[in-house]
């Protein structure tokens, strides 16, 4: 039965709707995956009862001719997303014990569309990190392996456990966020398709805040067409999330038709960085072959402020996060140190926070608190805001002489060992969203497709970058890109 | 930018995190580093540009300002660390 975890999302719906396979079939063979892969670290709360509920009432829905795409598929949810009366806890000790009493838009939206909810996935703490070492769980771990050698990898972050679930087919899909590449930079470590739609596509309501003008929820997928099944679920406007769009969401899968004649692809100058190995070099070079071959225009490009992209994040996340993170106080949720005598409630939050919260996260929020402080402010925190307007700016300039969409690498490096930056520089890892994270600051779609292997054997991703709102575009320009790629590789399974 | 312990002690205290003194040297120091990667910043010409408010030029919507829910005391306090009487339970506030 384990083949039936191999199946994509677009698979398992049109063999459900012939009554070829049952959701409770699929999801007892997912469940099973799942209970054999705790080497993986990927689900970190299981929900099996929940899930064969949803199936046994996905199957009554099938069997009554009612059955939207996601009806029946069984998938995993980042920890991220508040899931009613199961732990929520972005991966921190201090939202330990917490059982959401309501759930998110996102997660809502796909249970109304049948999907089924197998566990809750690994990531890093708050969704800072892009390696998942920084979650109160401990590491999620990569299917994938160099070559012969078992050093153990990382899937990426912060949404590790999502990206290594979806890899060793543990489940047909799974929800991520992506703040300045969380849900890219994993897909394309773990060989998956992963796509953050336009900010304000999906609601943020009951998402864990991170910073609340970057975060993005989106899928992580098998393949380009059910990102695009998977993401029309969950988008759509929201009352509860004054930042959503009201805007129709169209039928993003009927737009994968694989004709790209004619479109302009931006190739943009100053993503080639130095020192950026040879092999993401080459690929991004047989990326641009591919769309030409595919019959689209490839134009050099220049978004000039791509440089300051890096160091105006780690000024407006840290800040938004110092706010955010606030109400971590021990008072109405979570975790609350335990107080000697005499101590009193400025020692409770000190504590309870110290106690809390990891020391990635403790570090952005004081870099947060830092930059947003008196005598401060303008000189970091506005000047940021500034440079924001730059970065947004130089792709609104590009999109101005028609270029459709911007082809780049989606990671500097292939997957890198767990433990191998612990001891550097925490800027040196904050360089693995260089290519992703102008995206977020410019409030654009961006999507990671799978296009080749490295010559230790790990995979590679490309970015494909669109105008706001067209996603539907973006993902049939990701969709001819991944026919031409042609990459069907899959880790081989030693968990 | 160099951050002293000093500052690094007084940035821990707004942001209510409890840090050890024999913490505060290396705490600094990473403070430091992640400021000088900041201060790229400073390269770049800003004059006249105005700091982004939001990134997708849309009106928020406004919603009528009417009571949308409540009543729903045991679902708010059913993860309190401390809750008695109906309230949140905290250390004594006021002397």
């Amino acid at each position: 039965m384990t083949d039936l975890t191999k199946m994509k999302v677009a698979q398992a719906r049109d063999a459900l709707r012939a009554g070829e396979v049952t959701s409770v079939a699929l999801t007892e063979a997912c469940l099973t995956a799942i209970e054999g892969a705790d080497a993986l670290g990927a689900f970190v709360h299981k929900t099996p009862e929940i899930a064969l509920e949803q199936a046994r009432a996905a199957d009554a829905r099938i069997q009554a001719g009612d059955a939207p795409s996601m009806c029946g598929i069984p998938m995993g949810i980042k920890d991220l997303f508040c899931t009613k009366g199961v732990p929520s806890q972005a991966a921190s000790g201090i939202l330990k014990g917490f059982k959401p009493e309501y759930e998110s838009t996102v997660t809502s939206q796909l249970f109304d569309a049948g999907a089924v909810m197998l566990g809750k996935l690994n990531m890093d703490e708050f969704a800072m990190g892009s390696s998942n070492e920084t979650s109160v769980y401990g590491n999620a771990v990569n299917p994938w392996r160099r070559g012969n050698d078992d050093a153990a990898l990382t899937p990426g972050g912060s949404s590790g456990g999502s990206a290594s679930a979806v890899a060793a087919d543990l489940c047909l899909a799974a929800t991520g966020t992506d703040t300045g590449g969380s849900i890219r930079q994993p897909a394309a470590f773990t060989g998956i398709t992963g796509i953050k739609p336009t900010y304000g596509r999906c609601s943020r309501w009951g998402i864990i805040a991170f910073a609340s003008s970057l975060d993005q929820a989106g899928p992580m997928t098998k393949d380009v067409r059910d990102a695009a099944i998977v993401l029309g679920a969950m988008c759509g406007h929201d009352p509860r999330d004054s930042t959503s769009v009201d805007l129709p969401v169209p039928d993003f899968e009927s737009m994968l038709t694989g004709d790209i004649r004619g479109k302009a692809i931006g190739i943009p100058r100053e993503y080639r960085m130095d020192g950026m190995p040879a092999e993401i070099d080459a690929l991004w070079d047989q990326g641009r072959d591919m769309l030409r071959d595919a019959g689209a225009r490839i134009v050099d490009i220049s978004l000039p402020h791509t440089k300051y992209a890096l160091p105006t994040y780690y000024v407006i996340a840290p800040a938004e996060a110092s706010s955010n993170l606030a109400r971590y106080d021990g008072v109405r949720y979570g975790h609350r140190a335990t107080l000697a005598s005499g101590e009193g409630i400025n020692d409770m939050y000190e504590k309870t926070r110290a106690e809390g919260f990891g020391p990635e996260v403790q570090r952005r929020v004081m870099v947060g608190t830092y930059v947003l402080s008196a005598g401060f402010y303008d000189a970091y925190y506005n000047r940021a805001r500034k440079v924001r307007t730059l970065i947004k700016r130089d792709f609104e300039q590009a999109f101005a002489t028609g270029v459709d969409a911007i082809l780049t690498p989606a990671t500097p490096s292939a997957a890198f060992g767990l433990g191998e930056l612990q001891d550097a520089d925490p800027v040196q890892m904050y360089l693995n969203d260089v290519f992703t994270v102008t995206v977020n600051l410019a409030g654009l779609p961006g999507i990671s497709v799978p296009a080749g292997l490295d010559k230790q054997g790990l995979p590679l991703g490309l970015q494909l970058i669109g105008r706001p709102w067209e996603e539907g575009d973006l993902l049939n320009t990701a969709y001819a890109l991944e026919t031409a790629a042609g990459f069907v590789e899959k880790p081989t399974k030693w968990w | 930018m160099s951050i002293d312990t000093g500052t690094a002690a007084k940035v821990a205290k707004l942001a209510r995190i409890r840090v050890e003194p024999d913490h505060l040297p290396e705490l600094a120091q990473e403070f430091s580093n992640i400021l000088d990667f900041i201060e790229q910043l400073n390269e770049v010409d800003i004059d006249g540009v105005e700091p982004m408010v939001s990134v997708t030029p849309m009106r928020l919507k406004r919603r009528v300002d009417g009571v949308t829910d409540g009543g729903m005391q045991d679902k708010v306090l059913a993860n309190a660390p401390d809750a008695r009487e109906g309230f949140f339970a905290v250390p004594k506030v006021v002397e």
